[in-house]
């Protein structure tokens, strides 16, 4: 089952460049919340740094405290750790390309030392399934390379690569931006069926999108978190002006 | 590139003297760097099919399964030479392939952007470029003389040596191209940094790293100079790697400069076995790199 | 408000918490298994030092090679001192060691290397990337990678029952003839000496310096090519102006380093020069390099002294390469951005 994850005086910069300012939030478990903001607002660094991929950036920097659950991820727990416990998709599918579909999703498992081949089988059985891919690729899983795909099923591969090491916690960065509408709607699908067993994070740009899918909503602004509440009141009645800008389309 | 072919192509103040001049002069420079592909192309055409044609006529079975024979007496082969040959990349391999590869690694996945690896980097091409002769020199003051014989251990140790540079260079290239994406996917999902570079990285590069090795060992398989003074040559088998022994291009050089007609046979066998090994991973390198090294990477 | 319930819509996986019998839950051992498994700092800091120790290898090439060169040659150096460089005799036997002799012939043989090769490579390069029909670049270009690629003990091989009787019968007799004022080309006409080592050292060398000159004027942008043109110029003034003028630097740093492969090539060199340690005016005298004199006589160097000689011109070889391929280096490095340098 998912976690909430709370958030407090969160900072992050790109080298000088200040792209969070203090980040205060709290994201309930087993929900879905979405990211809104015009380009640059910070909406991606944020959620990079909830499972500590800005770091990976050789001159990004965070300040602050993330706890998911109730670990400290920035104190209590290492980078790798905390990464097997929140999963992240990100906005341009990348599965490995050396790597067969059932390779590709055990690959979490595989590569973290996991043997047990009657377990990997049900693992990605199951984690395939949930992905909604299973029927369009049972015959050829360890045949065809993930890399063959096309691109809305590539991402559902990496959705499912992300679900077999079973996190508490599933980060979406655009997940559906570089899609087919169609692909775009499964994918939707896909978040409205995993949010009751995982917390969901997405960012997207799309705010019919975070309609659909998200029970709550948060808009980023200039690397500030303007609002943060209930999707329905932020697209029917947001208390900021700024969020109301935004919503009517009058800049972003 | 060629944009300005079209033979209609003439500015408008060609119709003047000074214009005229310098269309005589654009067609003299055309004719010279044509004339200087030709001067170049065709004798070097030249020269592979002489060596093909001599070679050639030069292998027979016994050059592949026979030593050499005295002074004097005609046959013999160079399967010594070619076992030898085969001892001494084996030796350099094991030491140049895993040390180049590490570097490659350090430069791309650890250093990069560091004053370190540029330093790396630009050490390494330059070690490129130094004689292979002062490598034997080097290699012979550091183990044939403590050790007081040649060997082949010496020998292939000095082209192991000289392995390193090249194949850090092309590993580094080659894991360089290896898309953030992809290094991302492994690291979000929890996988420590050495098992994402080993099992990710490199996997995902490692047609690339492959045909950089297969250069440096084809480069390395024609090298006499530092096998003058390390595994010095032999005219017989050799029974273990503390002894001298034989090696293809060495033979080649002993037998080319000898006044006996047999041995510049085996000198030109043995030069076409060279060339044919040559071509044969150069053609490769380009073949697989033609496919796309990267196939699949988004 | 909650967002809108799913429909019975039967392409939709199935609603949450309605999982298919067959799927068992969520397996709670991968998740104990992960979470077992630790951060792995200790592995990847144990990785990391290794990969860079193997890195720091290079440096020690480097001075594993000073190291040697300079210990085994102390003797000559502190003998002889700077005066090595310039004594013009050499006799092992009577204990004479002067290096001039073989630095005259690394230089020389060189240096007509480069005359014959530099605009042949230079043609050659411009042709390929300038006004080659596209169809014939492929293979030409393979041919150039495939010729960088012969041993140097191959083109000995082929220069001495080639190339040498080709020069003593027909190119050196007309040199002679047409030359002979210039006091260049004198003397008996043996095939082999100075001349038919640079000309050898130039068909080596020219696949490098064309191959180079290739990259550096393809990394000039397309835009200069067509301003110069849009100002009525013709091709060769395009080629001029446009890719020459800005590729200047970068080709001249190809040339340095065909200089810097041309006075460490060994094999083919000792094979044609003639092996005779004396300075004289006349190309078609026998000569010996750096290179060749370390390639015959090192078995044969009996004495300490004779062996500190030999490794002490090794040692001027070493330092006199490695600033000569720096210099290239940063020359090409400068045009090309850093870009790794293919077939060199």
């Amino acid at each position: 089952m998912g976690v909430s994850i709370e958030v407090s005086g969160l900072n992050a910069w790109y080298g000088s460049n200040h792209t969070l300012r203090d980040i205060q939030l709290h994201i309930p478990a087993n929900h879905a919340t979405a990211l809104i903001g015009p380009s640059g607002c910070g909406k991606s660094t944020f959620v990079r740094c909830l499972n500590r991929m800005h770091e990976t950036n050789p001159v990004g920097r965070v300040t602050g405290t993330v706890k998911i659950g109730q670990v400290d991820i920035y104190r209590d727990i290492s980078p790798v750790e905390i990464r097997r416990r929140v999963g992240m998709v990100f906005q341009r599918p990348n599965p490995f390309p050396t790597m067969s579909i059932y390779d590709n999703v055990a690959s979490g498992l595989r590569l973290n030392g996991y043997r047990n081949r009657k377990v990997l089988d049900e693992v990605v059985a199951r984690s395939l399934h949930q992905a909604a891919l299973w029927d369009e690729v049972k015959d050829e899983l360890k045949k065809k390379s993930g890399a063959s795909l096309s691109g809305g099923q590539q991402q559902r591969l990496c959705i499912a690569r992300a679900l077999a090491v079973d996190p508490e916690v599933m980060l979406m960065d655009e997940p559906a931006s570089a899609l087919d509408p169609v692909s775009t709607s499964k994918i939707e699908d896909l978040i409205f069926q995993l949010k009751s067993q995982y917390t969901i994070v997405i960012v997207t740009h799309n705010m019919q999108q975070a309609a659909r899918v998200a029970e709550n909503t948060g808009f980023f602004l200039n690397g500030r978190l303007v609002e943060f509440d209930s999707t329905h009141k932020i697209f029917t009645n947001p208390r900021d002006k700024r969020t109301e800008d935004y919503i009517t389309g009058r800049f972003g | 590139m060629a944009i300005a072919s079209q033979p209609g192509h003439l500015p408008a103040r060609a119709r003047t003297s000074t214009g005229a001049r310098r269309i005589l002069v654009n067609h003299l420079a055309t004719a010279a760097a044509v004339g200087s592909t030709i001067i170049v192309v065709a004798p070097l055409v030249a020269i592979f099919a002489y060596l093909v044609y001599k070679g050639a006529s030069s292998l027979n079975l016994a050059f592949f399964t026979q030593i050499p024979k005295p002074v004097g007496e005609a046959g013999g082969g160079m399967a010594n030479s070619i076992i030898g040959s085969g001892v001494l990349l084996a030796i350099a391999s094991a030491i140049g392939v895993p040390m180049g590869i590490a570097s490659g690694i350090y430069v791309a996945e650890f250093g990069r952007g560091t004053r370190l690896s540029n330093m790396v980097r630009f050490t390494a091409d330059v070690l490129n470029g130094v004689p292979s002769i002062v490598m034997g020199i080097a290699i012979y003051s550091l183990i044939v003389l403590p050790q007081k014989h040649f060997s082949a251990l010496a020998g292939g140790v000095a082209l192991g040596i000289m392995m390193i540079p090249t194949i850090t260079r092309t590993t580094e290239e080659m894991l360089l191209m290896v898309p953030r994406s992809v290094r991302e996917a492994a690291l979000g999902l929890g996988v420590p940094n050495w098992r994402s570079v080993l099992s990710i990285t490199l996997r995902t590069a490692s047609p690339g790293v492959i045909t950089g090795c297969m250069l440096a060992f084809a480069r390395v398989a024609g090298e006499t100079a530092p096998l003058l003074f390390t595994a010095l040559g032999n005219q017989y088998w050799s029974t273990s790697i503390n002894e001298p022994i034989a090696a293809l291009p060495l033979q080649i050089f002993v037998y080319a400069i000898s006044p006996y007609e047999e041995w510049h046979r085996l000198a030109w066998g043995a030069a076409l076995v060279l060339i044919a090994l040559i071509v044969l991973s150069v053609g490769l390198v380009r073949y697989v790199a033609g496919r796309g090294v990267l196939k699949g990477a988004s | 408000m909650e967002a809108p319930a799913p429909t019975d819509d039967p392409d939709l996986p199935p609603a949450a918490g309605t999982l298919t019998p067959e799927l068992p839950p969520p397996h709670s051992a991968v998740r104990s298994f992960l979470l077992s498994r630790g951060n792995s700092a200790a592995a990847d800091r144990v990785f990391s030092a290794t990969m860079l120790v193997c890195a720091l290898s290079i440096f020690a090439i480097v001075a594993l090679i000073l190291f040697e060169l300079i210990s085994r040659s102390r003797l000559t150096i502190n003998r002889f001192g700077i005066g090595f460089f310039f004594g013009s005799s050499w006799n092992p036997v009577t204990g004479q060691f002067g290096a001039l002799p073989f630095i005259y012939g690394t230089l020389v043989s060189s240096l007509v290397g480069l005359v014959i090769a530099v605009p042949l490579a230079v043609g050659v390069a411009i042709f390929l990337t300038e006004m080659c029909p596209k169809l014939l670049r492929g293979p030409l270009a393979f041919l150039t990678e495939l010729l960088a690629a012969i041993p140097s003990v191959v083109y000995g091989l082929w220069a001495i029952f080639v190339l040498v009787p080709l020069l003593r019968q027909y190119v050196n007799p007309a040199l002679m003839k047409w030359l002979g004022w210039t006091g260049l080309f004198a003397g008996p006409n043996y095939g082999i000496g100075m001349l038919a080592a640079g000309v050898i050292l130039s068909i080596m060398i020219l696949p490098i310096i064309s191959s180079l000159s290739r990259e550096v004027m393809s990394s000039v942008p397309q835009s200069q090519r067509e301003a110069v043109l849009a100002l009525g110029a013709t091709r060769w003034e395009m080629i001029r102006m446009g890719v020459l003028r800005n590729a200047r630097i970068g080709i001249v740093g190809s040339i340095i380093l065909g200089l810097g492969r041309a006075l460490g090539e060994t094999m083919a060199v000792t094979m044609v020069i003639g092996n005779r340690p004396e300075i004289a005016h006349s190309l078609l005298a026998p000569a010996y390099s750096m290179a060749s004199v370390i390639a015959n006589e090192f078995t044969e160097a009996s004495d300490p002294l004779y062996l500190s000689a030999l490794v002490e011109i090794g040692l001027a070889l070493f330092v006199i390469t490695i600033v000569v391929n720096a210099l290239a280096r940063v020359l090409v490095w400068a045009v090309t951005k850093g870009a790794p340098l293919r077939g060199t």
